[in-house]
């Protein structure tokens, strides 16, 4: 059974329904990838799962359990870290404070070993644990968002465009980042982005958002010598 | 000299309580993003129920109860008076529901405790500690009763620097005025957060009330009428979201008043337009006051 599965889920804002019934299934340890154009309702669907969207329906299920008018504080304690869109930073606190945040939910001793931990993956971050986390650059904000979202010790990491504003060469970084702790560590994600190519990169499974429906999903393979999608995303 | 050292005394003792009701109004706007005017007529309120209990118990022990019980009062006045307009998306409304609060509260006071009934028997706080003596210090007097009244609120501010800096709980609350959305998602109850902003609030201005009230022979509904906009003038002066830029101000505007209407003839009996210059200058010239937030955002 799968880790996350959300069947004929619907939703949106007002009267605007921006999910037309979506089924998304991401197995444990896997990266999933949802691609698709703005507007196409990734970001929705990313909000449906962590209990941010107010107007939904469908069934969603997390480790089997029923997500569905499950409040976001209660979603994140039950294991899923969402890293919203522009990186949720807590711009004005410090690295650190930044950091201790996404362990605000635990209470075991184990915390302060994470934080040590990350310090050591991401040396930016120390160099910069006492800075205003908003002072800080697009990517090295990212980086944050990142770690912040893993000192949760989460089961599930939601992903909102982590390329969004950065230069090409850093969003390489983050994507190389993300595929890493994926093997080393067996993280699932489920990825929302538009860069095809460094998402299909690293996911086991993509799935294709046109208008709010899936219409095309399977191994990321598959998906990326898929004739449509290649030409559509990957521009070759 | 020896009349500006007394003066300087008397707007340290005044600005201690700026700065306590300050820090009430600094903690309100950092989790609700918006100005309590009733926080006044709540630490009034506060004070009218110390005063009660402290009928039947130890001042002490009534300070503490009263601070208690405001807390339970703040946090039930976010939860079912500010939290639904603000779902409504409505912050004009909630700013108007406070100044609703602010009358209905004035109102209930004299209702409870009619103003009739101090000429018989004044409204009068005992004193929580031994109030004679005074130090002499050239020339001029400090009284006993200013040093505790200024040492308790600023070990109340420490107390509180320590809850927002060192403890979990503070970090959530500091995380809540930062953003939010993204507290949601690592997990905090941000609906709880925003009722402990204002059960601290209102447990400080209870505090805050309590004292002032023991520093004159009695009190009535007007307790706080006037240090709101005080208050205010001290908040805006250290920038509306710092707790620690309040308290520094509220001295300051203690300090600026005792000796405006020592040396100013123009604010002579109108001591009041001190704050409200202070006000206007600050929106004015710095609008971020001298500790406030000036977001750097890089992307």
């Amino acid at each position: 059974m799968s880790l996350l599965s959300l069947r004929g889920v619907t939703g949106g804002y007002g009267a605007g329904q921006v999910l037309h019934g979506i089924d998304i299934d991401v197995d444990e340890g896997e990266v999933a990838v949802i691609l698709g154009a703005n507007g196409a309702g990734k970001t929705t669907t990313l909000r449906a799962i962590s209990g941010s969207l107010k107007q939904v329906d469908g069934e969603i299920s997390f480790d089997g359990r029923n997500l569905r008018r499950v409040a976001p504080h209660q979603v994140a304690r039950l294991g899923i870290s969402h890293v919203p869109q522009g990186r949720g930073t807590f711009t004005d606190l410090t690295v650190d404070e930044n950091l201790r945040l996404g362990a605000v939910t635990r209470s075991d001793p184990g915390v302060a070993g994470d934080l040590a931990r990350f310090y050591e993956m991401f040396p930016r971050l120390a160099e910069r644990r006492d800075q205003a986390a908003g002072s800080m650059s697009g990517g090295e904000q990212q980086m944050l968002a990142i770690a912040r979202a893993l000192m949760a010790r989460p089961r599930l990491l939601l992903l909102d465009e982590p390329s969004l504003g950065l230069a090409p060469l850093i969003t390489r970084d983050v994507f190389e980042r993300l595929g890493e702790l994926n093997r080393s560590e067996g993280l699932t994600m489920l990825i929302v982005e538009q860069n095809a190519t460094l998402a299909l990169g690293i996911a086991h499974r993509g799935y294709l958002l046109e208008t709010g429906s899936i219409v095309a999903g399977g191994p990321a393979s598959e998906l990326a010598a898929d004739e449509g999608v290649r030409k559509a995303y990957l521009g070759f | 000299m020896q009349l500006f050292l007394n003066q300087l005394f008397n707007g340290i003792e005044m600005g201690a309580v700026y700065a306590a009701v300050a820090l009430a109004l600094v903690l309100v706007f950092r989790t609700t993003g918006l100005f309590n005017f009733a926080q006044g007529e709540m630490a009034m309120l506060s004070t009218f129920v110390t005063w009660q209990i402290a009928q039947a118990a130890p001042i002490l022990v009534a300070i503490i109860a009263g601070m208690a019980l405001s807390f339970v009062g703040g946090a039930l006045v976010e939860r079912t008076l500010i939290r639904p307009m603000e779902q409504k998306g409505n912050p004009l409304g909630t700013v108007i529901i406070t100044i609703g609060l602010f009358i209905a509260l004035n109102a209930l006071c004299q209702l409870i405790w009619p103003p009739s009934r101090a000429q018989s028997e004044p409204f009068s706080m005992p004193r929580p500690w031994p109030t004679r003596g005074t130090i002499e210090i050239a020339g001029a007097q400090l009284k006993w009763f200013t040093v505790w009244l200024v040492a308790i609120l600023l070990l109340e501010c420490l107390a509180l620097y320590v809850l927002l800096q060192r403890t979990k709980l503070g970090l959530s609350l500091r995380a809540l005025s930062s953003n939010q959305e993204s507290s949601r998602l690592v997990g905090i109850n941000v609906g709880t957060m925003l009722m402990v902003g204002w059960g601290l609030a209102a447990a400080v201005g209870s505090l805050a009330g309590a004292l002032l009230a023991s520093r004159s022979n009695q009190f009535d509904v007007s307790l706080m009428q006037f240090i709101l906009a005080y208050a205010f003038a001290a908040a805006a002066l250290g920038g509306m979201d710092s707790p620690l830029g309040a308290v520094i101000a509220g001295f300051i505007v203690g300090i600026a008043e005792a000796m405006a209407v020592t040396y100013v003839d123009a604010v002579e009996g109108i001591p009041i337009v001190v704050p409200l210059l202070l006000i206007f200058f600050v929106l004015l010239l710095r609008p971020e006051g001298m500790f406030g937030r000036k977001v750097v955002q890089r992307v």
